[in-house]
């Protein structure tokens, strides 16, 4: 297998650095059931990195335990100096509105409105009456329109959200995500959903703006070619555990056979 | 070869006897049978019956209109008007966070286990029993009437939020959760969204009832029309007990097209 993950340059300066370290995450969502084995991964401050492997092997599970949607077994998850497995409550939600999360159903609430839907990126943020009174800061607010005329929707911006195509909807996810002003960037297959053109073009602006706003990207995705084509680094993951990490052009026909098992899908 | 397994398969039935719906059927209507020849419904007592009832009926017309009875007519009526709207919108405050904490998906599982059983008890007894309880309690009058109707609002409303509750899509949560909203944020811009024009569905449809039930809760003392409604019965004044009754279907028509309308305003 190749293994160039690379030296580890997150010594320098922590709260900062923009550098995500995993160690010996483990998962089991029944005993005995692990969907992560002992996990170590570290992502560097800059690029997209795209997580492909099957169905069921747990790269979403790899994805949701980072900011906590799914709770860790054991391990360690350092962001920004911190242990994320650690944290709770308010110290919780802080480390978590650095953090942008892009999903797979878009998950936008489909009765508020396109902006609404962005401003609810700035939630960690506001307090909580502002929110309620939609008195969000005139700067928040500038700030939404302007991603949603970056993501190419400054005209929706009033619509309802169950209004828009699937991929007008992700397209608001992005910018809800990228709302929050977050130091890393994390999609759970933001185009299973969409059609392959959509796909491409989602895939574009996720690479697009990470790199825009030098933060890292961690992307699963099915779709190997598109993994080859945005990625700057990809990880194949098999029953839980990395059985592949490295630069696109490295990741081969024998690679993907390790990763995805069986033999005549690739011809 | 698939001839042969087909003629030795048994005999399909499209449509086989449903034998506990039968026996069931064949049960209650033995039991119609039974309790009509116990309660002593004979032709003779329904002909006597018919003949009081048609002389009750001849003494109700025309319906009394003199200046006094009308003034009692109003005083009752804007009374009930009262004890409705208010009990409908305390109930309606107080209802939101108990039908919240009741939801299984939101609350903590003692908190929602608690709140589902005060909720079972507020909905155990009909308005009418809540109200002798508050009648003998606070004493007689327009008060005892709207602590009833609020109870029997906060029943109903409240488990119908925490059902709505616990039907939406936990994904909208998810996502709203991962920008490290506070819970309440989460409640704000998640849960309300997706709840909010049910919510407001229900509470014009307490507001239909509460009128109906407001005239009810008077006949045993809560004050309103229907204390009105009772002392004429106990006088014999049936033309002004006609009177009432009309004034009464009248302003129900009037509680269910509006509460109609407020519905489709918020669909």
């Amino acid at each position: 297998m190749e293994a160039t993950t690379g030296g580890n340059p997150s010594t320098t300066d922590r709260s900062s650095d923009r550098s995500l370290r995993i160690e010996h995450l483990h998962k089991e969502y029944r005993a005995g059931e692990p969907v992560l084995r002992d996990v170590s991964l570290t992502v560097e401050g800059r690029g997209l990195t795209a997580i492909i492997g099957p169905s069921g092997t747990g790269k979403s599970t790899l994805v949701r335990c980072i900011n906590r949607l799914v709770e860790p077994t054991s391990g360690e998850i350092l962001f920004r100096g911190q242990d994320m497995v650690r944290l709770s409550g308010r110290e919780l939600r802080a480390a978590r509105r650095r953090i942008g999360m892009i999903f797979q159903e878009y998950n936008l609430v489909e009765r508020l409105s396109v902006i609404e839907n962005v401003l609810c990126g700035r939630l960690g943020y506001v307090p909580v009456w502002r929110a309620w009174l939609r008195r969000f800061p005139d700067a928040d607010i500038a700030r939404a329109f302007e991603l949603l005329d970056a993501v190419g929707l400054g005209d929706l911006a009033t619509q309802r959200a169950d209004q828009l195509s699937g991929g007008q909807r992700q397209r608001v996810g992005i910018a809800r995500a990228l709302m929050q002003e977050p130091d890393l960037l994390l999609a759970d297959e933001p185009t299973s959903s969409l059609d392959p053109k959509t796909s491409v073009e989602i895939m574009e602006l996720i690479a697009r703006r990470a790199s825009a706003s030098s933060i890292p990207a961690l992307v699963n995705i099915h779709n190997v070619e598109l993994a080859r084509r945005y990625a700057d680094r990809i990880i194949g993951m098999s029953k839980g555990s990395i059985v592949f990490d490295g630069p696109p052009q490295a990741l081969e026909d024998s690679h993907l056979l390790a990763i995805y098992g069986g033999e005549g899908w690739l011809e | 070869m698939s001839d042969t397994s087909l003629s030795a398969r048994p005999q399909r039935l499209a449509f086989p006897p449903n034998w506990p719906a039968r026996i069931g059927f064949t049960v209650l209507a033995l039991y119609v049978l039974y309790a009509g020849t116990v309660v002593d419904i004979t032709w003779a007592r329904f002909l006597t019956g018919l003949e009081q009832g048609s002389r009750f009926l001849s003494r109700m017309f025309p319906p009394n209109t003199a200046a006094d009875k009308l003034a009692l007519l109003h005083n009752g009526m804007s009374e009930s008007l009262q004890i409705a709207i208010i009990a409908t919108a305390v109930g309606v405050l107080l209802s939101l966070p108990l039908g919240l904490a009741a939801a299984r998906n939101l609350a903590p599982a003692p908190l929602a286990w608690a709140s589902r059983g005060l909720i079972v008890a507020f909905r155990t007894f009909h308005p009418v029993i809540v109200a002798i309880l508050f009648v003998k309690a606070v004493g007689f009058g327009a008060l005892a009437g709207m602590l009833a109707l609020v109870v029997a609002s906060l029943g109903f409303l409240s488990k119908l939020i925490a059902e709505a509750v616990e039907e939406m899509s936990m994904k909208q949560v998810e996502a709203v959760r991962a920008t490290g909203a506070s819970f309440l944020a989460v409640v704000i811009m998640a849960v309300l969204p997706q709840v909010m024009a049910r919510f407001i569905g229900f509470s014009a449809y307490q507001l239909d009832s509460n009128l109906r039930n407001s005239a009810l809760v008077g006949l045993v003392g809560g004050g309103g029309i229907g204390a009105t409604l009772f002392t004429a019965f106990q006088r014999f004044d049936y033309d002004f007990v006609l009177t009432i009754v009309l004034a009464i279907i009248g302003i129900v028509m009037v509680g269910e097209i509006v509460s109609g309308f407020m519905r489709r305003l918020f669909q």
